[in-house]
């Protein structure tokens, strides 16, 4: 109550601005907000396995209102799911407001009350964010404060529940999350090292939850979970190194896809390496990291996968845009453990070169790779506090769960014409993810040519080819795509997916879609009729299976 | 909350104006340098700020675009083009390799929780922005088409003839 009394004294505030900011009386107040909405009309399709639901129509629209004055900002996001698009989590349902928060900062401190998200370190220790495509908002309502007490020292805390539901409004999750971070930038800190080559900043965070509603029949949830942990990034000339290390304490969890890891009282551990090297047309960037039950939410029941999530999992590995490659056997960190490896190279052979051509090439390589960690597993008979297993770092078993190889090439031909080219091979661990769960590993090859043809300032087409070459699962996949735009304002598009391989033969059905938009500034409008392919949709180690659907789909973004 | 929407509504009413860079926002650039956005300028010319991904396709290919013909803009308006990365945690890894081996002559910021974004109420990427001397935001495009750099090119000589 006292929060929301603060809140709409801020908003007073702001509203009779003109006394209280005076002296910031040259800053003007500005207005801004933006607009999204998709609304879906659907087919039945019997084929594909897609439904028509009742309501026949779904509609989710997002409307973000900002006011900005001098060192005085606020906003609220109203929201709509009527009724939520097929395949959206569930808990989205009504009108209202979702997200709302006021802010001011000044020489140094920057209050925020209300919603807010933010970011400790790589995520892994808490991330407070949103994805509207996927589902996502954890954002926190409570307070949140920044300052700035000495120059290069960056100091943060929060405290504040999660969001877990929207039913025309928002409607917070009872676990409590408080965290304090502190940065200290060693180069802005010393004034002698302000030019130094060598760039060091050291980081350190602390996170503890509270929630006391979870006890089980056969076990006590501890109620306050703490966890914590530091980082380090450094540069040296082209070199760059980031490390952070983050240790979380008894948190257990129900598992209902593997029994075996059920309230796993073992302290959790997560460690991050990067090392990177990159100079004009050369870079080499290496990963890895190992996780050990990391899992962290603001509740210990069960939950669905995208709900009230603290930590965020990082995922070692190219998020794909082509169709083929992105939606069929993305992976997913695996929240039990894992320990994950990735290279990339990037070449450009240089242009007016005799290999190089005029413009010349483009050349990336890609390599990912996920271990299940090596376990010894505890006698349970002597096992009284539950701790399963032990595991140490960076020992991982033969147990893969994922590999992707990857090389891309890129050639500018001439002033119109683009070539991309990208091979992929897959190795896909059909058991620890969600797609078939009929094999164990899944080998998939893909290929893929990118053609753009400008022919003319304001005229070009583009062509987009994709083969998935796979024994296992649904078998081989075909993809065409033509795209013809009309710079600066319209597009149409008409693309096909083709299951040819289905080892089931009424299944080798195609996917044909045809969209087309309008853009002006920053409002666009696109509209598709046809059959979109189900998919498994992933961000930050959560991932959502977006069922097959059958319809029309219009949609609007706009902003001011 | 039926109070703070109507107060809302009632901010419309006090006459502001729209358009200028957001004054509570700070993210970091490649060199972890804390970069206060209020304080972006351009010694009084104009300024290009990009929204992209290095999983976004038509970004990459907006701001290639720009690229080649980026050091005529220069000459002509003075022009500095802001690239603002929306990577998170998963791809910020990839983001300098990527400008170094296009060998982007940009300002590279980072954004990878989305702070600047929102401020910005940028829904998805690619989102352009051009911003004049003053610091006003004076056009923005969201989308990237062969041949869309044509038309901020046109915006971008308006603004400084």
């Amino acid at each position: 109550m006292n929060l929301k009394l603060l809140f709409n004294t801020a908003l007073l505030v702001s509203f009779t601005g003109q006394v209280f900011f005076a002296q910031n009386n040259n800053n003007e107040a500005v207005i801004s907000g933006n607009f999204s909405s998709t609304v879906q009309y659907y087919n039945e399709d019997s084929l594909i396995n897609a439904a028509e639901p009742d309501h026949k129509l779904g509609a989710n629209s997002f409307a973000n209102i900002n006011f900005n004055k001098g060192n005085f900002s606020a906003g609220v996001r109203l929201e709509s799911y009527l009724n939520p698009l097929e395949g959206y989590p569930i808990g989205f349902n009504g009108s209202g407001i979702g997200y709302r928060y006021a802010n001011w900062n000044n020489d140094g401190l920057d209050v925020t009350v209300g919603n807010f998200y933010d970011q400790f370190g790589s995520g892994m220790i808490l991330r407070i964010w949103e994805s509207r495509q996927l589902g996502i908002d954890n954002a926190m309502d409570g307070l949140k404060v920044k300052y700035n007490p000495y120059k290069g020292v960056y100091l943060k805390g929060l405290i504040g529940k999660q969001r877990y539901r929207f039913d025309d409004g928002l409607k917070n999750g009872d676990g409590l999350v408080r965290g304090l971070d502190g940065e200290v930038n060693i180069n802005e800190l010393f004034d002698s090292l302000n030019n130094s080559k060598l760039k060091v900043t050291i980081g350190g965070s602390f996170v503890s939850k509270f929630n006391d509603d979870n006890n089980t029949a056969d076990y006590i949830m501890p109620k306050n979970v703490g966890s914590y942990g530091g980082r380090i990034a450094m540069r040296y000339g082209k070199f760059r190194f980031f490390g952070e290390y983050i240790y979380k304490e008894n948190d257990p969890y129900p598992d209902l896809v593997d029994p075996e890891f059920s309230y796993v009282y073992k302290n959790g551990e997560g460690l991050l390496l990067n090392l990177g090297y990159s100079q004009k047309g050369f870079s080499v960037d290496i990963n890895a990291k190992h996780m050990d039950n990391m899992l962290w939410r603001s509740t210990n029941v069960t939950v669905q996968p995208t709900d009230l999530l603290i930590g965020y999992l990082p995922t070692l590995s190219t998020q794909h845009t082509y169709a083929l490659a992105g939606t069929l056997y993305p992976y997913v960190p695996n929240p039990r453990g894992e320990i994950a490896f990735q290279t990339d190279i990037l070449y450009k052979i240089p242009k007016k070169t005799k290999i190089g051509g005029k413009y010349g090439w483009d050349i990336g390589l890609n390599i990912a790779t996920a271990y299940a960690p090596e376990r010894e597993f505890l006698d349970p008979s002597t096992d009284t506090g539950r701790q399963v297993y032990s595991t140490q770092l960076f020992n991982l078993s033969d147990s893969m769960f994922f590999r992707d190889i990857n090389i891309s090439i890129g050639k500018k031909i001439n002033k119109k014409l683009k070539l991309k080219l990208k091979y992929l091979n897959f190795v896909f661990d059909d058991r620890a993810i969600l797609v078939a769960k009929n094999h164990e590993l899944i080998y998939a090859d893909i290929a893929i040519a990118d053609f753009t043809w400008k022919i003319s300032t304001h005229h070009s087409v583009r062509f987009e080819v994709q083969n998935m070459w796979t024994k296992q699962d649904q078998g081989n996949w075909g993809f065409g795509q033509i795209e013809y735009s009309y710079s600066p304002h319209w597009f149409v598009a008409i693309l096909d997916q083709y299951n040819y391989g289905n080892p089931i033969e009424t299944q080798q059905i195609h996917y044909l879609l045809g969209t087309a938009g309008y853009i002006k500034g920053p409002h666009r409008f696109t509209v598709a009729y046809g059959r979109q392919r189900a998919g498994v949709f992933c961000v930050g180690g959560v991932c959502r299976q977006v069922p097959a659907s059958n319809g029309l789909t219009f949609s609007i973004t706009s902003s001011f | 909350m039926k109070k703070i929407i109507t107060l809302t509504l009632a901010l419309f009413l006090v006459g502001a104006t729209f358009g200028q860079l957001p004054s509570n926002v700070t993210i970091k650039d490649m060199d972890g340098n804390s970069i206060d956005i209020s304080k972006l300028n351009n010694g009084g010319k104009p300024m290009i700020i990009s929204f992209w991904a290095t999983w976004c396709k038509p970004c990459k290919e907006e701001l290639n675009a720009i690229a080649e013909e980026y050091d005529d803009w220069v000459d002509e308006t003075g022009v500095k083009l802001v690239a603002v990365s929306i990577d998170d945690v998963r791809s910020t890894g990839r983001v300098e390799p990527y400008v170094n081996q296009q060998a982007w002559d940009y300002q590279v910021l980072l954004d990878p929780n989305g702070d600047l974004k929102r401020a910005m109420n940028v829904n998805n990427v690619p989102h352009t922005f051009l911003v004049d001397g003053s610091g006003k935001i004076v056009w923005d495009h969201n989308n990237y088409a062969a041949g869309d750099e044509k038309e901020l090119h046109e915006e971008l000589l308006k603004i400084t003839k």
